[in-house]
């Protein structure tokens, strides 16, 4: 559960669940969002769950510090709301118009093409969070042979609804944004949704994701439709 | 269509309509945003006769040059701004925290910002715009906002649905001070970095790079080393908060930052001091001074009380 709590400047606290990076530790982070979230304290401004760590901002000219970590502490761990979870199919083509690193990809990790996809689709992964830019999903964890470094340059475009890989983890780049992701395929699907207003992530921590891969023809098609 | 209106002859620099924000979205990935300036957008505000939280539109630099068509309103321009107002063949230079009526076919020009940046202009009255999350406040990195998420453009029209009534001439006398000493609080990772590093950052001077904009401001200066790591797992951020990537460069987060980031947190900006630090111009010089939490927390209730006195004056 939470380790320590620090200050992180005047308005927000620190909540640090540990240093490792697992599917564990990061429930209880979305358990003690959840919690949070429910209780709608209104001095709160935002919260952000991540790995292992979760950073509350509240409105310092209502309250401070001191007030948040005493509710924060008295959150009764056995009360942690049960959360649902989604299962989700993304579909992914891997036209090489789309797979901008896959020749890099397949060097690095001394894999052919084919055996880099086959490593990466068909499988279950778990949405840790979302964010950096809206809808932006960080999914883990990846085949262990499929770990590499992210480029020593971002791009400093990477188009909208690329999938990336890195280290442990995932994503898909929601809107065209800088990045250093090694980009294997794009998704067709919308990753955020402004007009919904009350759920615009597809994608939300918890989720299980499974990439199922699609022709050009089936990604054109999708457009389409 | 309505009948009150702007016609934009020239957009100004990230020319954006701006509230106060929206929260309780960083974990879908969705910044605050809002208003940079917030003393300066409230008092924008309170010169019109409006409620402190109304849109109002912020530019940067250079502001738009905007020709009005409809009944009389008022309107008002903070900051530290230069700006003409053109009444037929009549052309008078504007003062900052003062409003004006405009009738059919005035013109405004908001020529620039002195050694600052943003700067805001309100009307007594409502823009027609739309909402998202209880904001209109416009990021343009995930087109969240009014105007579709987007910056304004020339030739493009800005409708009024409501003209205030009871429009009052108002003036306050207030002048922007600069900020050269910036408090900070350590950050989470402020022992990443070696006692030489930390001396550096709090002995040297930095100067703000032209590479800022609403998300951040990047710092040119001496390079702060990290002993430990260049990187951390992704975890949230927050504004003011100033990360050292691994070229040694400290950035501060500003109102439109990504909600996540992977570069160590060396110190976090005390709110009382954002306002200020918003509006450093790119070859500002400033330092960084380091306070306590219980310091940080008196010198906010000292910047809402100065806040409250201004609005009062009004």
């Amino acid at each position: 559960m939470i380790k320590n709590i620090l200050n992180l400047g005047d308005a927000a606290l620190y909540c640090d669940f540990g240093q490792e990076v697992n599917k564990e530790i990061n429930s209880n982070v979305i358990k003690y969002f959840k919690n949070l979230r429910d209780k709608n304290i209104e001095e709160i401004i935002n919260i952000t769950p991540s790995y292992n760590k979760l950073i509350i901002s509240f409105d310092l000219s209502k309250t401070n510090f001191n007030n948040i970590k005493k509710i924060v502490e008295n959150i009764d761990i056995n009360d942690l709301t049960k959360v649902e979870y989604n299962t989700i199919e993304i579909p992914v083509c891997c036209d090489s118009s789309f797979s901008l690193d896959i020749k890099r990809v397949s060097k690095k990790l001394k894999f052919t093409e084919d055996q880099i996809l086959d490593r990466f689709f068909n499988k279950e992964y778990f949405c840790y969070m979302t964010g950096f830019i809206a809808g932006m999903p960080f999914l883990g964890d990846l085949d262990k042979n499929m770990r590499l470094e992210r480029l020593e340059t971002p791009r400093v475009k990477v188009p909208r609804g690329s999938v990336g890989i890195t280290e442990q983890f995932t994503n898909i780049y929601s809107f065209e944004s800088p990045g250093g992701w090694n980009i294997i395929g794009n998704t067709p699907l919308e990753i955020f949704d402004t007009a919904k207003e009350d759920r615009p992530n597809l994608i939300n921590p918890g989720d299980k994701i499974i990439f199922k891969q699609i022709t050009i023809e089936e990604y054109k098609n999708f457009h389409v439709k | 269509m309505s009948n009150n209106y702007f016609e934009i002859n020239r957009a100004g620099i990230n020319t954006t309509f701006q509230d106060k924000g929206r929260n309780n979205l960083y974990h879908l990935g969705i910044p605050f945003s809002g208003a940079m300036d917030n003393r300066n957008y409230i008092l924008s505000n309170k010169l019109v006769g409006n409620n402190l939280n109304s849109p109002v539109i912020e530019f940067a630099y250079q502001g738009p040059s905007l020709k009005y068509f409809g009944d009389t309103i008022h309107f008002s321009i903070t900051g530290d701004v230069n700006f003409k107002l053109k009444k037929g063949n009549n052309e008078i230079d504007g003062n900052c925290y003062e409003t004006y009526s405009l009738n059919n076919e005035d013109e405004i020009d908001i020529i620039s910002t002195n050694r600052s940046v943003y700067g805001y202009f309100s009307v007594g009255g409502d823009f027609e715009l739309n909402y998202q999350w209880n904001s209109c406040s416009i990021n343009t990195k995930s087109n969240i906002g009014a105007n579709n998420g987007k910056k304004l453009n020339m030739g493009q029209r800005i409708n009024l649905k409501k003209i205030n009534e009871n429009q009052l001439k108002k003036k306050i006398l207030y002048t922007n001070n600069k900020i050269e000493n910036i408090r900070v609080l350590k950050g989470t990772n402020f022992n990443y970095f070696s006692e030489k590093a930390k001396k550096i950052f709090f002995e040297n001077e930095y100067i703000v790079s032209k590479l800022s904009d609403r998300m951040g401001m990047r710092l040119e200066g001496p390079k702060i080393n990290n002993m430990v790591d260049t990187n951390i797992k992704s975890e949230g951020l927050l504004k003011g908060v100033i990360q050292v990537p691994a070229d040694g460069n400290p950035i501060i987060m500003l109102s439109d930052h990504g909600t996540i980031g992977g570069y160590p947190k060396i110190a976090v900006v005390v709110s009382a001091d954002y306002d200020k630090v918003v509006q450093l111009p790119p070859g500002a010089k400033i330092k960084f001074k380091e306070i306590n939490l219980q310091d940080a927390e008196t010198l906010f209730k000292l910047y809402e009380m100065e806040t409250q006195n201004l609005v009062s004056q009004i």
